[in-house]
């Protein structure tokens, strides 16, 4: 929070696009977009909390068929992934950092390769999913090729799970290719501006949500 | 930040200077265009007026459609499908499109800026965009009543919702989770802008209840939401896709949607009150002209509330047959939400006390809003109660109590806010004979209405029927007659508070000799909101002296 409530002189000394006229300086501007987000990711949680939850009581009911259902899952390319979006997450905070430093050239690199590594991800994950479909491993398939009811529960929560970790991704990717593009045209002070920032703190929530599901649905039912 | 000039000028300075500064936000541009793109709060907040206002009379036709086919015991005006699924539009509606966005996002959306002598909310275009979400989402609810409604009630329950109902449930449940978003986007932007932007010499126990209250609010619908938007996902894909997340078929249990739907909506209800509570005790401390009694406990008890509303869900379950020992707890908790809201009734009943109570508009119906609360709050003990509720569960009695606290106490609530506040959002005066005529109706139409099915639903009228014994049918006519009443104390506002758009009195800054900063600004407020830095050293409850020994 600010000191003074109307310090407008000095604040009208700083470049007119680095701060929205509704805020008194950038610190504040800086607090206020940054509580946001963090507020935002708790709403994340909550929203992935459901799911969790759901996993929870199921596991508990039904954990014979819902472990050996898990034990379908293509732990190869799921932990390849796991990998990919770990660096990714490196290379997002690396930009993190060095936007604050304004190393402009820095930052591109490390967002191109960010985003890079976010597609393959992606395109692993819809390798996989070919996989999957070509194994009958959705509860409507006729051929689906575990007996126990309890298996397509399991299965149904996969589907649901990882497709809305890859929408979450889809979103991230497309704020990191807007931030590339403007930080390309140079059109945002790199350090006065929260927007790296932002995008890298959504990436590691995005990130981190994959480190639960990587052993919910690849390591679960493979122990012993 | 450099357009607006920072003269010194004594705050009493009224009227006469006002126009020459500057525009005011209302006549600041015209085109319709720079409404439907405007990030100022204010305006913003006028749009979720109008629409709010808009669906408010959606679901109010749907409500009238309800009390003409209980006039008589035979299911003889609607089809018991067509029944189902107009009490659906009803219920979704009223709650998603109304009663959840319609104080924080109009009154909030306009007033928490002006009460933190702030220029906007944290965010102005998600403030915008939320708007936005908010109507598309309506869009989809009212689309999937036009192309043939939804029959499952406004709670969606598994498994008729996934696996048997025949209606446009997908699209409904799409429209309400994309008016989840508008509602996380507003609780952000609300949380965001007290946390950051009070001004210096504002601290959290200076501000003011509404904004303590918004505050509060906005905490639920951050955390109760995104379940709501995941149950809802849940239930999409179990439609479109085949996924079984709840489907008994493969050991899926359907009272997991049930815990995960209330586990939101239990919240939600809070949602729909403590923003209430907030405006009513704006108007009674001004109204009564005494400092808020135990300012402290009112914001403890609003934290409370939000905090022990998260707990207490299992007591819409109560004959789901989950275990006797989760009843038991929840039904004690949901005994403790009585500590925080009687808290609030009696400091209400205290600021009253000793007062110099005058009986405007505002103040009818915030005192109407006590009553009805304290009538609904009531009522939801009897409900919290596990023998109780086995008898009480899924009748009139249940739609009696809440319908008290949404009703009587939400609507009641809006309407003390909009006319406590007209002036500041217009700068006019409504006639104050036809609004306090409205107030009193209301009150006397919504007990009409809603003191019937109290008896109704002792005696075995059961929620969500069309056809019912004719032993019944004198209470169900009552309600009914009290119906029209209320229509008539709804639609007299329109007229009235339109009228005053042209033809009423210049209201000044402060017609109420109110304090809070909302009330230093000119009326209608300018774009930025001051002219003038608002002055926050005086106490925001300052209508009597702290120490003065006749009080003692």
């Amino acid at each position: 929070m600010s000191n003074t409530p109307f310090p407008g002189q000095e604040a009208a000394a700083l470049p007119p696009r680095a701060l929205a006229s509704h805020f008194h300086d950038l610190s504040q501007q800086k607090a206020a977009h940054d509580l946001g987000l963090w507020i935002f990711l708790a709403t994340e949680i909550l929203f992935f909390g459901g799911l969790f939850a759901a996993y929870l009581v199921y596991a508990l009911l039904h954990p014979g068929p819902f472990f050996e259902a898990a034990a379908e899952t293509e732990i190869v390319i799921g932990t390849i992934n796991t990998a990919i979006l770990l660096t990714s997450g490196l290379t997002a905070a690396l930009a993190v950092k060095a936007a604050g430093q304004n190393r402009h050239d820095a930052v591109l690199l490390l967002i191109g390769i960010t985003i890079l590594l976010g597609l393959a991800f992606l395109a692993a994950k819809g390798y996989e999913y070919w996989l999957d479909i070509h194994h009958h491993l959705y509860p409507t398939s006729p051929d689906f090729p575990l007996d126990a009811p309890a298996a397509k529960l399991f299965w149904s929560l996969y589907w649901v799970m990882t497709g809305l970790h890859a929408v979450h991704m889809t979103v991230g990717l497309g704020v990191w290719a807007v931030i590339w593009e403007m930080a390309r045209r140079r059109s945002f002070s790199l350090s006065d501006n929260s927007r790296v920032r932002i995008a890298g703190l959504y990436w590691a929530f995005v990130d981190l949500m994959w480190l639960f599901l990587w052993p919910l649905l690849y390591l679960a039912g493979r122990a012993g | 930040m450099s357009d607006i000039p920072f003269r010194d000028v004594d705050l009493e300075e009224d009227e006469a200077g006002e126009s020459t500064a500057e525009a005011n936000y209302l006549e600041e541009r015209f085109s319709l265009w720079s409404w439907l793109t405007t990030t100022d709060h204010k305006r913003i907040g006028i749009l979720y007026l109008i629409s709010t206002t808009f669906f408010f009379f959606i679901g109010g036709a749907a409500a009238v459609l309800i009390r003409l086919e209980l006039f008589t015991p035979a299911g003889d005006l609607l089809t018991d499908d067509g029944y189902n699924k107009v009490f659906t539009l009803h219920g979704v509606v009223m709650v998603w499109f109304f009663l959840v966005p319609v104080i924080p996002s109009v009154l909030g959306n306009f007033l928490i800026p002006l009460m933190l002598g702030a220029k906007d909310l944290a965010f102005p275009k998600l403030n915008l965009a939320s708007w936005y979400l908010n109507i598309i989402g309506g869009g989809f609810a009212v689309w999937a009543m036009l192309a043939g409604g939804v029959d499952t009630g406004w709670t969606f329950y598994t498994p008729y919702s996934t696996a048997f109902a025949n209606s446009h449930v997908s699209l409904t449940a799409i429209g309400v989770f994309i008016s989840g978003f508008s509602t996380i986007a507003t609780g952000v932007n609300m949380i965001v802008t007290v946390h950051t932007m009070r001004p210096a010499g504002m601290g959290w126990f200076r501000m003011p209840l509404f904004v303590w209250a918004i505050y509060a609010t906005s905490l639920i619908m951050l955390l109760s939401t995104p379940v709501l938007a995941i149950v809802l996902t849940l239930l999409v894909t179990e439609r479109l896709l085949g996924l079984g997340i709840f489907n008994p078929e493969y050991g899926g249990d359907p009272i997991l949607f049930q815990h995960l739907f209330w586990f939101y909506s239990h919240p939600a209800v809070y949602i729909m009150i403590l923003p209430g509570m907030g405006v009513v005790t704006e108007v009674i401390t001004c109204f009564a002209r005494r400092r808020v009694f135990g300012y402290k406990a009112m914001v403890y008890a609003l934290l409370a509330i939000a905090v022990i509303g998260f707990f207490v869900w299992g007591h819409h379950m109560f004959t789901s047959g989950q275990s006797m020992y989760a009843s038991l707890t929840f039904s004690f908790l949901s005994f403790i939400v009585a500590v925080p809201s009687a808290i609030k009734v009696f400091n209400w009943t205290a600021t009253l006390y000793r007062g110099q109570i005058t009986f405007e508009a505002s103040m009818l119906y915030a005192m109407g809003f006590v009553g009805l609360f304290t009538m609904g709050g009531l009522t939801g003990l009897f409900l919290a109660s596990v023998p109780v509720d086995l008898h009480m569960h899924d009748t009139y009695f249940v739609v009696a109590h809440f319908h008290y606290i949404m009703v009587g106490g939400m609507v009641s609530a809006f309407f003390a806010g909009l006319h406590f506040w007209w002036p500041k959002i217009t700068g006019r005066m409504y006639p104050e004979t036809a609004a306090r005529i409205a107030a009193m109706l209301m009150f006397f139409g919504f007990n009409l209405t809603f003191f019937p099915q109290f008896i109704l639903g002792n005696i075995g009228m059961p929620r969500r029927y069309h056809a019912y014994p004719d032993e019944f049918q004198v209470w169900h006519v009552l309600s009914s007659a009290g119906a029209v009443i209320l229509a008539a104390a709804y639609l007299m506002p329109l007229f009235y508070l339109g009228w005053s758009l042209i033809w009423g009195r210049k209201a000044g800054r402060n017609p109420w000799r109110a304090h809070g900063l909302e009330w230093q600004t000119t009326s209608p407020p300018p774009k930025h909101n001051f002219l003038t830095n608002p002055d926050v050293s005086g106490d925001v409850y300052a209508y009597h002296p702290r120490r003065n020994p006749r009080d003692e």
